[in-house]
């Protein structure tokens, strides 16, 4: 198939049916490692030693290999696969091959580097990366739709200047020399950053290597159309969306249970990957055909799978981390009312979560509340939360949203700090008493509801639930709560009014949209959402204080986090935030070992998002055509077009 | 020359209901005076022309009768009523506008355009839409019905769900036109609607001017193309930096010497003025 900007061509010249063979043997191969010893010792994290028992990275090398079979099976056109792979191109078995070189190579290298040398290495280990180097080289062989021509910035020369500066620089602090230069003050700044001065040239390099790469491989995206989907009864699409979901949980279910960095980075590594590859392959174009046409099956479907979650828990640790991913993706749904609806910018929405949390905390009877005795039902101590933020985004949005620009951003900076700081200092010292200044309302007492004990283990059908699984249910309400009324307003008068105040204000005025009234209702709302939030996280963390309301810090959520979450997801999406949110949350979680680089990773990871997929993770079908419309088979003359025709 | 299309009505049924008066309209910035004293009438069922050179002040007039600026001097009135500066009232009181420069929701959906224009004549608020009520959904769905008749009338209907950015140009200036007419105006103003748009293209703009006039709306137009102007006007009012000198049927505007000037510059020899009164 070819286009104008794009071919259908092998990368390596490989007879067709080697290149085939290649890859199904490799995908298989790989597969198979995982019934194999990896290492002889367990000393490397999850004991990888057993033959015929698959552990941990094991697992996910046994899953890359299969997808990556399947996938070569299904885009060539074998029977009873192709709904896997309903596009016909293979680039998606590329992705798959790639995904499984990445997690066994990964996991061969971390054992190498961990123990010490390959002779670590028992066989299983070998097979694993010959067997997905194989079917990388078979799956390059194959025809791949690939670009024509390969637009490459061009790299400066002064990049290698900074880059070799910086490592002699490097070179020149190990021996001292270059320290000396320095005056004494500032030395530690050099010693305690040495990274720095390896990042630099690995960036540089890394940069140029994939230029190179790129330019060779010239991989590109056609977008074909999918053929008609084979009928199924009704009841069978409905199943199918089931497994799907019941599927994902136990992705995320192993995502959030992994319980060493290494497994999680090659867990994230194999997601990623096989997401590509699916979506190249076509597979989730074909989900999402399904999924709009049960719409309300799939959020049902979604919320059973997140209600699971707890019941497959043995502990309640990863429950926990469950529930209070859902509460920093209910957050982050809120504030995509306000930044990705709306267009506003808001950075201290966390000030709102706090505001609802402190004004339930404040009535829920906990004993360091100055309202002692005063202990109301939960639904009502959640109402007063939710008022409470109501009423400060109001105060808040009432004088700034009347100026267009950027005044949004830096008040709701101010009031996130100045929120922060009052709460801490209206202890009864520095200020009135009210909030028990940095010790915050502890002991909250645990909800109870029509004599359910959320503080309590329960049981039903036979499954253990714990205290933390009760919470994440209930937070669960919340969320879906936020996620009706996003679903709801979004696509509504008011909704529609918001983009168009987003997309250009002027024109929207001028359609009679009052900006001022409609942002502020925008604002509001959002306020009212993260106040709602606010106040049930109040009750699962059983304590609020200042510093869990920060711009920036190292726990989620905070400010500067829930706009991520919601850039990252993907703006004006419901499931954008959401799954934004569980990254963010769990990969500070996961990986303790970059709490201090925290900050610089994201920024890092924003930038190369803004660069590969400025649309967010997950594109809502506007911004998909926004970002990427060049891709795509041309709809409409462009302006400029128009009037080369009417001049010619 | 001669007129391929007779213009109907207007001028020459005397004196029917004034729709929009202003009188007296200046606005400066600093010390420029953009539009200086300008007075005009549009009534019922009239299409009005309004030309001038580049950086006549047209489109700042224009942003002066919507509310866009606050003139520094003048009163607008619509249908009697004094018109507050704010481009929503405006709207509402029901006075529609296009943009010189496109100025299309271009993220959002030609439908969702449509709908977006009919803010002002649907009320649905928050709470109706989180609740999704009997009442909201017919609301809505009537809303789409309208919308998408609008969108028939101005032959965009097969393209409801394409993005606006993705239109043709021509298709473009349609739909801001059909998101303007969404709001139910009894005025609508339009500024260059064919500007970069190639003859059959002129041509299926003129067609739609007279049918959205046949429809009881009056029309203020702002054009460079003299042929569509003279098509389509009953009048034309001739605005030169800031002020209008003429204002009159294509007679008139075509023999008035200060126009010719003002186009063509200041009379060399007095050989393009003779040209021009042929
Ligand atoms: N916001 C503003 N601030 C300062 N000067 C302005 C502003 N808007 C317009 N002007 C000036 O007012 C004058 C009239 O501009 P206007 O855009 O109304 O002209 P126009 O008749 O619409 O011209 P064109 O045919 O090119 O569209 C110009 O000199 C312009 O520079
Ligand atoms: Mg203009």
């Amino acid at each position: 198939m070819t286009t104008a900007s794009h071919e259908t061509t092998p990368v390596l010249r490989l007879p067709a049916v080697a290149a085939f063979a290649a890859t199904l043997a490799g995908g298989v191969l790989a597969a198979a490692s995982a019934a194999m010893s990896w290492t002889w010792t367990d000393e490397f994290p999850g004991d990888l030693t057993y033959y015929g028992s698959p552990a941990g990275l094991q697992w996910l090398a046994l899953a890359g290999g299969l997808l990556t079979a399947l996938l070569a099976l299904g885009a060539r056109g074998v029977k009873g696969l192709r709904w896997l792979s309903p596009s016909g191109g293979n680039n998606g078995v590329l992705f798959a091959a790639l995904g499984t070189l990445a997690v066994c190579w990964y996991s061969v290298a971390a054992i190498a580097v961990e123990l010490d040398g390959l002779v670590n290495l028992d066989p299983g280990g070998w097979v694993a990366a010959v067997g997905s180097l194989l079917a990388v080289v078979g799956a390059l062989g194959l025809p791949l739709d690939r670009r024509r021509t390969v637009k490459q910035p061009p790299v400066a020369w002064w990049w290698y200047l900074v880059a070799a500066v910086a490592a002699v620089l490097r070179v020149g602090l190990g021996q001292g020399w270059a320290l000396n230069a320095v005056p004494p003050g500032i030395r530690p700044i050099f010693t305690e950053n040495l990274w720095f001065f390896v990042a630099v040239p690995v960036a540089v390099l890394g940069f140029r290597l994939w230029l190179l790469l790129d330019a060779w491989l010239r991989i590109g995206r056609i977008e074909r159309p999918l053929p008609a989907a084979r009928a199924l009864p009704s009841w069978a699409e409905i199943l199918v969306i089931t497994a799907v979901f019941a599927l994902g949980l136990g992705v995320v279910e192993f995502g959030i249970s992994t319980e060493y960095g290494e497994l999680f980075i090659a867990f994230l590594l194999l997601t990623v990957f096989a997401t590509a590859a699916l979506l190249a392959s076509g597979a989730i174009a074909r989900l999402r055909e399904l999924t709009t046409r049960h719409r309300s099956v799939t959020t049902g479907a979604a919320f059973a799978a997140a209600g699971a979650f707890p019941f497959t828990q043995s502990s309640e640790t990863y429950v926990l981390i469950g529930a209070n991913i859902l509460i920093f993706a209910t957050v982050a749904l809120g504030l995509n009312v306000v930044v990705g609806l709306a267009g506003l910018l808001d950075l201290g929405y966390v000030a709102f979560l706090g505001v609802g949390a402190y004004a339930a905390a404040l009535v829920s009877g906990s004993p360091f509340s100055v309202f002692r005795g005063v202990h109301l039902p939960f639904p009502v101590a959640v109402l007063i939360g939710a008022l409470a933020a109501l009423v400060f985004g109001v105060v808040i949005g009432a004088p700034t949203l009347r100026l267009r620009g950027d005044y949004l951003a830096i008040v709701t900076l101010g009031f996130g700090e100045i929120f922060r700081i009052a709460m801490n200092n209206l202890d009864g010292r520095s200020g009135p008493s009210l909030t028990n200044g940095p010790n915050g309302i502890a002991a909250i007492p645990d909800v109870n509801l029509f004599g359910f004990d959320f503080g309590q283990p329960h049981e039903f059908l036979g499954l253990q639930l714990g205290k933390f699984g009760n919470y994440l249910l209930l937070m669960l309400v919340a969320t879906a709560i936020v996620v009706v009324v996003f679903g709801r307003v979004a696509n509504s008068r008011i909704g529609r009014a918001w983009v168009a105040i987003r997309e250009d204000e002027t024109a929207a005025e001028a359609m009679g949209i009052n900006g001022f009234r409609v942002k502020l209702i925008a604002f509001a709302l959002g306020a009212t959402l993260a106040g709602l939030a606010g106040a049930v996280q109040a009750h699962v963390a059983g304590a609020v204080s200042p510093d869990q309301y920060l711009f920036a810090g190292p726990v989620p959520p905070n400010s500067a986090f829930l706009l991520a979450a919601v850039i990252l997801g993907g703006m004006g999406t419901i499931s954008g935030p959401l799954v934004g949110a569980a990254l963010l949350f769990l990969i500070p979680a996961k990986l303790q070992f970059l709490q201090s680089y925290q900050l610089l990773a994201f920024g890092v990871a924003l930038i190369l998002l803004m660069r590969f997929r400025p649309e967010g993770l997950i594109a809502n079908r506007r911004q998909q055509l926004e970002f990427h419309e060049a891709e795509l088979p041309a709809q409409g003359a462009s302006p400029d077009d128009a009037l080369t025709k009417a001049g010619a | 020359m001669t007129t391929d299309t007779a213009p109907v009505g207007g001028a020459s049924a005397p004196l029917a209901e004034p729709v929009l008066e202003a009188s007296g309209v200046v606005m400066r910035f600093g010390g420029l005076t953009a539009v200086n004293k300008v007075d005009l009438t549009v009534r019922q069922g009239e299409i009005v022309g309004l030309i001038g050179p580049n950086g006549a002040g047209k489109t700042t007039f224009f942003n002066c009768l919507t509310g866009l600026y606050v003139p520094t001097e003048g009163t607008v009135t619509y249908k009697g009523r004094v018109l507050p500066p704010r481009p929503h009232l405006v709207t509402e009181a029901g006075i529609a506008r296009t943009f010189q420069n496109i100025r299309l929701f271009s993220n959002m959906t030609v439908l969702e355009n449509v709908l977006v224009g009919r803010h002002t004549r649907t009320k649905e608020g928050l709470f109706s839409a989180i609740l999704r009520g009997p009442s909201y959904r017919r609301a809505e769905q009537e809303s789409r019905d309208r919308a998408m008749e609008l969108l028939e009338f101005c032959g965009l209907a097969a393209k409801a769900e394409h993005l606006a950015r993705n239109l043709p140009y021509g298709e473009q200036r349609k739909l801001e036109i059909a998101r303007a007419l969404a709001s139910e105006p009894g005025l609508l103003l339009l500024d260059e609607p064919t500007a970069g748009m190639n003859p059959q293209e002129t041509r299926a703009a003129e067609e739609l001017v007279f049918a959205i006039r046949d429809l009881g709306i009056a029309i203020l137009v702002i054009e460079h193309d003299m042929k569509f102007i003279f098509n389509l006007c009953d009048r034309t009012a001739v605005l030169v930096q800031g002020q209008k000198i003429v204002e009159g049927d294509r007679e008139t505007v075509q023999n008035d010497e200060r126009v010719v000037t003002a186009y063509l510059g200041a009379p060399l020899e007095g050989t393009t003025a003779t040209e021009a009164d042929q």
